[in-house]
């Protein structure tokens, strides 16, 4: 079995920042493997070691810089990597659901995986569609928001557990080909050893523009159009203790005794 | 194309909240376009799902009668149908676990764009803008389109429709193709049973991020020891496996209204204060003074959490 995990370079935002324009100023940003990715790789190299998936191919978008977070998934453990960048790509300031989609699809298309992992979402802008969209547009089936996934495939059927609101799991088989979106907690993601991650600096990282894929340039241009960006209001209305440790604490006790919770 | 159509959402026999939200989002929406709501139902009880939804602001309900459950080949073959028949600008569902599940797939098979986990909304003329959240709540974005879209609206942030309503409800005759049905559901399990109710305690200790390391966990055991208390989490300590998923607070996890909430080193991301913001008084103790915690907190102190609690624990030893 082929798997192919979507990964994602995201950027962090320190506490304090500033806003220029509908970006936040980089000076203020960070750069980490998504997440959610992050859980969505284990899972994969989990079932490389047992044997299940005999290649596990990690694809992103993303620009060169990224290529050091994508060598994370290389070194935990996937086999090699695709990036994809384009000089269209350069000056879309967002990239919607839709175009993710159509580059994405030109890579599965031409890999042809048995099973798609994605991450439930990305920790900067937050879309949570791209996996099942890919699924629908590559006519795969696919499961959203899965929590656990059992190893054997059976059939030919994945059986996962999706992780529904208010502590409720549906248990639920769905046919492969598939997509999936890991969600956290599915596993615990490994820390890349330093054998992986010198490993990983000798593995196969393939950079494919958009005509190689053979995607139209006019499938990046997103229909869905950032205009506006902003700190929301503080809507606090805290009392804010203030003073040392001690201080606050015998504050916060004070009120743990009025309240009689606490003695 | 002026009309707008909702989708609801259900679960083992039950509407679920935000099906009456979406009924206001989707009103505001058709007040905007000018056009009809027309509300959809899809498997489950629907002729008693659509009495029940028949409130203020619905103009046409259709249901379609087809399987118990959620499934999601069903609801996006069902929702595709209607999007035909009903000619709608905007296809509205929750941004709900299921929503995430079939929304995305309308979208795509009906070429349309597509955004998710709207907070507000405003449609002019052909363009809809949309407020959507980046960065985990850090920062709010205003995103525009022109032309139809399928939007999915995050729960909790439009009121529930009330009243009842005079809309024609029908069957709608949806055709579903079983060989395009690939998934299947097989059962529901509820997890994080176990020997602690944190629903039940009147105080809660509530541990996130801040706490950096599973051994700093003995920290806020010995607050809770000290002060009689519960401890509850935030979904990373769950995932880490630090606290079975009993202890996990949120959406996913358990609602809980204690008297006291104390969030330890927890931001506060939407999900968590899905399920705490009930309670009766919530303290925050973080270092960030801009942690979304701080929008619902009653009591702040702006501080390490390992300097206060410590200082707590022996104002109470």
């Amino acid at each position: 079995m082929k798997i192919l995990v979507t990964v994602k370079e995201v950027a962090t935002v320190e506490d304090e920042f500033e806003i220029e324009g509908t970006e936040i100023a980089d000076r203020y940003l960070g750069a980490d493997l998504n997440e959610w990715d992050d859980y969505a790789i284990e899972e994969a190299v989990q079932l490389q070691e047992a044997g299940i998936a005999d290649e596990v191919v990690a694809v992103t978008i993303g620009p060169e810089d990224c290529e050091q977070t994508i060598r994370q998934a290389l070194a935990k453990g996937a086999d090699r990597a695709v990036r994809v960048w384009d000089d269209a790509l350069e000056e879309v300031d967002l990239l919607d659901v839709g175009a993710k989609t159509e580059i994405l699809r030109a890579v599965v298309e031409e890999e042809t995986p048995d099973l798609v992992l994605t991450g439930v979402q990305s920790g900067d802008d937050s879309w949570m569609a791209t996996g099942v969209s890919l699924a629908e547009e590559l006519g795969y089936e696919w499961g959203a928001v899965v929590n656990h996934l059992e190893h054997d495939f059976d059939d030919g059927v994945a059986s996962v557990r999706r992780e529904l609101e208010g502590g409720v799991e549906e248990l639920t088989e769905i046919e492969l080909p598939a997509a999936l979106t890991i969600q956290t907690g599915i596993n615990e993601p490994r820390y890349a050893s330093l054998r992986g991650i010198r490993q990983a600096q000798r593995k196969e990282l393939a950079v494919r523009s958009l005509a190689e894929l053979g995607v139209d340039e006019s499938a990046v241009e997103s229909e869905v159009r950032l205009t506006d960006m902003y700190e929301p209001e503080s809507e606090s209305d805290a009392t804010v203790w203030e003073g040392s440790a001690d201080e606050t604490a015998t504050q916060l006790g004070e009120l743990l005794r009025e309240k009689g919770v606490a003695q | 194309m002026t009309n707008v159509l909702a989708v609801a959402d259900h679960r083992r026999g039950d509407l679920r909240d935000v099906s009456y939200e979406i009924i206001t989002a989707g009103r505001q929406l058709a007040d905007e376009t000018g056009g009809d709501l027309h509300l959809a139902v899809v498997s489950g009880t629907v002729d008693d799902f659509a009495e029940k939804l028949d409130r203020e602001g619905v103009d046409v309900i259709h249901t379609v009668d087809h399987g118990e459950e959620f499934n999601h080949d069903i609801y996006a073959q069902a929702t595709i149908q209607l999007y035909d028949d009903v000619a709608p600008q905007y296809v509205v569902t929750p941004n709900s676990v299921n929503g995430l599940d079939y929304a995305p797939a309308v979208a795509a098979r009906l070429d349309l764009p597509i955004v998710t986990d709207a907070v507000a909304l405003d449609a002019d003329g052909d363009t809809l803008t949309a407020t959507r959240e980046m960065y985990g709540g850090k920062v709010e974005t205003t995103t525009e389109l022109d032309g139809p879209a399928v939007i999915s609206i995050r729960e909790g942030e439009w009121p529930a429709a009330e009243g009842t309503g005079d809309a024609t409800i029908g069957a709608f005759a949806a055709e579903i193709d079983e060989s395009e049905v690939g998934s299947t559901v097989t059962g529901f399990e509820e997890v994080g049973g176990g020997d602690v109710d944190i629903s039940e305690a009147d105080l809660l200790v509530s541990v996130g991020r801040g706490i950096e390391e599973e051994e700093n966990l003995e920290l806020i055991r010995d607050l809770a020891d000290a002060l009689g208390a519960t401890v509850s989490s935030s979904r990373p300590i769950v995932d880490n496996g630090w606290l079975p998923k009993n202890r996990q607070v949120g959406q996913s996890g358990k609602v809980v209204t204690p008297d006291v909430y104390i969030a330890i080193g927890i931001s506060g991301a939407v999900q968590h204060v899905a399920g705490m913001k009930g309670s009766d008084t919530i303290v925050a103790i973080n270092t960030d003074p801009n942690a979304p915690i701080m929008d619902i907190a009653d009591y702040a102190i702006v501080d390490d959490l390992f300097d206060v609690v410590p200082a707590l624990i022996e104002e109470f030893q």
